[in-house]
């Protein structure tokens, strides 16, 4: 992917929402992207039309055999009803605004023993050092396996995601999280624990028990959508802080503003990307699209379109009508933005409490991935 | 005031809770029910103003209180 793409996409999306607001690509086997709020909206909730099969914004060129371990790919997010629904429903109570509450604590304390480890050197990188530290261990709690894997679970969710372009390491990731899961299915089949894996191994479902293929899909899918999104917002939300004092120095003094600007900075960096594949031969804004077509919903697009906001592309802490879509829209509204939000709010509190004063370290390298996850991978700072 | 919240509309990006929690519950499977059968205690218009103007579903409504 181009890196001035990558660092600065929102100029090209302002144009492009202008002039060509459904835009046709014929890089990565063609595909339309849409760019406004309107129309990413339709789409997300015209099922009929664009289906979830395939989801993959980097998807393959060619057709691929289906795997014979995931047969129905990642449930929910690569379903369409009534897979989707089921399986839609054994999740959402995990992540379920009460039970997350539970999980507060645990992160305020991971949050203040990562800054532990950094604050004497007045220095640190927020992205690698911090941000990308959080979301895995919580994910790897609710699953119910070992935190001590985190880097390596961040290994392998990199691989699916950040080098989609690159097949064999996309490929070895996604093996080693179907490996790693057939694994810990196979125990917890044996010696349920208090686990998401060891529910989803234990449900009965139209009076059967849930087809493997369908745990392994679930519990891959919460790895991977659980971890690098949630990184990528809190280290964006940083990055923005470290070039913007006044809105640091406005957040510390006035704490109350955290909730709006949460949703601010998951508007403004929005890091999710979807695609979905056309159904039918159709026209869609005036677009013939054909059957089998991919469209990306650019929600992070979406976001900045100043049809729907005021001062779409400024950052307004105390914005008080923000209808974002940056966790989805429709049916596949993202199953874990409780959780994403709390982490977010709390590794933003936690920082901003120990560290109300920082910013860019002299001549620092800050690295994006961009895709179907955008976000820093490196925002050195000092303080 | 009396609110509603649209069931087919809803998909639980709980932002309603988060904003007045005091009239609206989201549950395990992210449908939002409007507490005191949709009627907003004095005091929390406000709060319920807000809810509506951040619901990326545009599913809570305003209804008319003789309704
Ligand atoms: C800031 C962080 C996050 C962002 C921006 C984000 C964004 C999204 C988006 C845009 C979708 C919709 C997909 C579609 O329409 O095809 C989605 C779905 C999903 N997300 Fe997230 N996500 C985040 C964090 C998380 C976390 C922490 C989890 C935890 C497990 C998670 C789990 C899921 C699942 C399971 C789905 C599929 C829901 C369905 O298809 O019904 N996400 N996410
Ligand atoms: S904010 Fe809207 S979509 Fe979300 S739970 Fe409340 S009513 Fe439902």
């Amino acid at each position: 992917m181009d890196p001035a793409y990558i660092e600065d996409p929102f100029t090209i999306w302002d144009k492009l929402r202008v002039t060509c607001p459904v835009a046709h690509t014929e890089r990565r086997g063609g595909a339309w992207l849409l760019t406004t709020y309107d129309d990413v909206t339709k789409a997300a909730h015209d099922i009929n039309r664009f289906s979830s099969l395939e989801v993959g914004v980097i998807g393959a060129d060619e057709e691929v055999e289906p795997d014979v371990l995931l047969p129905y790919g990642l449930p929910p997010i690569s379903s369409d009803p009534p897979l989707h629904t089921w399986t839609r429903r054994l999740l959402l109570p995990w992540f379920s605004h009460t039970r997350i509450e539970g999980y507060e604590v645990m992160t305020r304390d991971l949050s203040r023993h990562l800054i532990d480890g950094f604050i004497a050197e007045g220095h640190a990188d927020a992205a690698a050092d911090y941000a990308q530290q959080i979301p895995v261990r919580i994910i790897a709690k609710i699953l119910g396996v070992p935190a001590d894997l985190s880097d390596t679970f961040t290994g392998w969710v990199r691989d699916v995601l950040e080098f989609a372009d690159v097949k064999e390491r996309a490929k070895s990731g996604g093996d080693a999280i179907v490996g790693y899961m057939i694994e810990q299915l196979l125990l917890r089949k044996e010696h349920p624990q208090d686990d998401l894996i060891s529910e989803l191994a234990h449900t009965i479902h139209d009076g059967e028990p849930v087809d493997d293929g369908v745990v392994l899909g679930i519990a891959g899918l919460v790895l991977i959508a659980g971890i690098d999104t949630t990184w990528s917002a809190i280290g964006s939300s940083l990055w923005h802080l470290a070039t913007h004092p006044d809105d640091a120095a406005r957040l510390v003094a006035e704490p109350e503003l955290m909730d709006s600007a949460v949703e601010e900075f998951l508007r403004v960096y929005s890091p999710v990307t979807m695609a979905r594949m056309v159904t039918l031969d159709t026209e869609f804004h005036g677009c013939p699209m054909h059957k089998g077509d991919k469209v990306l919903m650019n929600f992070p697009a979406a976001n900045r379109d100043p049809e729907a906001f005021e001062r779409a592309d400024e950052v307004v802490l105390d914005r008080s009508h923000n209808r974002h879509v940056a966790f989805g829209s429709g049916i596949h509204r993202c199953a874990g933005s409780n959780l994403a939000r709390m982490e977010l709010k709390v590794a933003l509190e936690e920082w901003l409490h120990r560290i109300p004063e920082f910013h860019l370290a002299e001549g620092a390298q800050v690295t994006w991935a961009g895709g179907q996850v955008r976000g820093p991978r490196s925002v050195p700072v000092v303080f | 005031m009396r609110v509603r919240v649209d069931d087919d509309k809803c998909q639980g990006h709980a932002r309603c809770h988060a904003l007045a929690p005091e009239v609206f519950d989201v549950d395990d499977y992210g449908h939002s029910n409007v507490r005191h059968d949709g009627l907003v205690p004095a005091g929390y218009e406000e709060k319920v103003r807000l809810a509506i103007a951040n619901c990326p579903e545009y599913a809570i409504s305003e209804i008319s209180v003789s309704e």
